[in-house]
């Protein structure tokens, strides 16, 4: 793919990649990839890849960090060097340790840490590819492989992001509209109660367009449930109908 | 009007509602929203009477009073052993509960008794709120146990390993010729006979333990590899 900025991002109401304006990008989903792990997932929009492990719940170590009330989720989301056009820099940055912190922050809303005293709930999530909204493929992952690893959880947590790019707008945003439009937005839910547990914004918005704009994710993320929710029924559904 | 929603033996998954009424009680895996009930794992429902409950199909052991477990040794202490019992928790095993004999902790070093990486049987005497997890091998059935291959499987999984009244386990014992022992945390020990076909029916059963007619699946493949 060659970098650079398209002359225009929006043709005719239909965008770069050929979707209208309030259409996710194709979308899939993976349980139980990662056979050493206590629970895997993968999940992908459209060119952005996220794989989430989960290790847990297990002794908190060193031993001054555990909580003895409840557990502590420790997350990491970490961008493969090859995962962008330009090689990112292995290790931790600046960028990866706030969405670290954010997704942590919206994954202990819904898991019952309450019922681990003193221990640690690991998720580790790396982005294989990148093409923009990648945190929310990464909490869509990491709630997944929660879920396959059995921590008990009140619910799901499903993200898409939404923008504006040259005055429209878009749901999903992709790496080039990320790069050259207006405003990105990732908003994460808790489909039971409409609960938002992530909620950021890049770019300038008028309260209007702000309302607008959390509407159609809303709308986005409850797609983006039904295909977490048919994904880990399937899982056991399938085992059933190999045979 | 109270309803449930779910039929028993159903594939339910986290935050999916089960019923609604609050004569309806929650049971295990489930919690209450206002008035709905509310799984929080993936699992099969199990109703009875006014309480629906859902059993997980994974997740880690969570130790309860008078469990017999399998555990490995994981470190000496001088008066108590830390014992791996493949939980988020470690098990203590007090030197009073593992040795009836009086024993000079001044002049003996226990390790005699029991040693790193060691495997028991022990029974959980209790647990503490803050997860501190005692044992005891002061119980018929607990003892060290020597040689053979440790086999874990989803600890939810136990009940469809051991069967009706042991009936699973018995078979797999007589069919393989192997001495056989599960604890109820997940970790198998088999020795003797034929290992490898003991392994492969008890991991079988982990896999497709949420579907029925699973006796004549095993049945089949002990069957098969003894031609």
């Amino acid at each position: 793919m060659k970098s650079g900025k398209p002359e225009k991002l929006i043709i005719d109401g239909k965008r770069l990649d050929g979707r209208a304006l309030d259409e996710l990008r194709e979308m899939e989903a993976k349980v139980g990839i990662i056979s050493r792990a206590d629970g895997s997932a993968m999940f992908r929009f459209g060119n952005s890849v996220a794989v989430a492990a989960v290790y847990g719940p297990r002794p908190m170590f060193p031993k001054h960090l555990q909580d003895p009330e409840k557990a502590i989720i420790n997350f990491r989301y970490n961008m493969a060097p090859f995962s962008t056009e330009e090689r990112v820099k292995p290790g931790t940055s600046r960028r990866s340790i706030e969405i670290s912190k954010v997704i942590k922050e919206a994954l202990t809303e819904i898991v019952c840490i309450e019922e681990f005293p003193r221990t640690v709930i690991d998720v580790y999530v790396e982005m294989l590819q990148s093409d923009g909204s990648t945190r929310c493929a990464a909490i869509n992952a990491a709630s997944l492989a929660i879920a396959d690893a059995g921590v008990p959880m009140k619910d799901f947590i499903s993200a898409c992001s939404v923008g504006k790019v040259e005055g429209h707008i878009v749901l999903d945003i992709n790496g080039k509209e990320d790069n050259y439009g207006e405003v990105d937005m990732p908003v994460a839910i808790v489909p039971r109660g409409n609960k938002i547990v992530l909620l950021q914004m890049d770019g300038e918005l008028s309260l209007e367009e702000f309302e607008k704009c959390l509407e159609l994710a809303k709308k986005g993320c409850m797609q983006v449930y039904e295909l977490q929710k048919s994904v880990i029924k399937n899982k056991y559904v399938k085992i059933a109908e190999e045979r | 009007m109270s309803e449930i929603f779910v039929n028993e033996r159903d594939v339910v998954i986290p935050g999916q509602t089960l019923a609604r009424g609050m004569d309806i009680l929650p049971g295990y895996g489930t919690y209450r929203d206002g008035e709905e009930i509310v799984s929080k794992v993936t699992g099969l429902v199990k109703i009875k009477e006014r309480l629906v409950s859902v059993i997980p199909l994974s997740g880690k052991y969570m130790p309860r009073p008078g469990d017999g477990i399998i555990g490995i040794i994981e470190d000496v202490q001088p008066t108590f052993w830390n014992v791996n019992i493949n939980s988020p928790y470690v098990g203590v095993l007090l030197l009073g509960e593992a040795v009836k004999e009086y024993v000079d902790v001044t002049k003996t070093d226990i390790s005699k008794y029991y040693d790193i990486g060691e495997i028991i049987y022990a029974r959980v005497l209790q647990i503490s709120r803050s997860g501190i997890v005692t044992l005891s091998m002061n119980d018929p059935k607990a003892k060290k146990l020597r040689g053979g291959k440790l086999v874990r499987i989803t600890p939810y999984k136990v009940p469809r390993v051991i069967g009706k009244e042991g009936s699973m386990i018995e078979m797999i014992k007589e069919k393989t010729r192997c001495q056989i022992i599960v604890g109820q945390n997940g970790v198998i020990w088999i020795k003797g006979g034929n290992e490898a076909l003991a392994t492969k029916a008890i991991l079988l059963i982990e896999k497709e333990s949420h579907i029925s007619g699973l006796t004549e699946k095993v049945a089949k493949l002990l069957e098969g590899d003894e031609k």
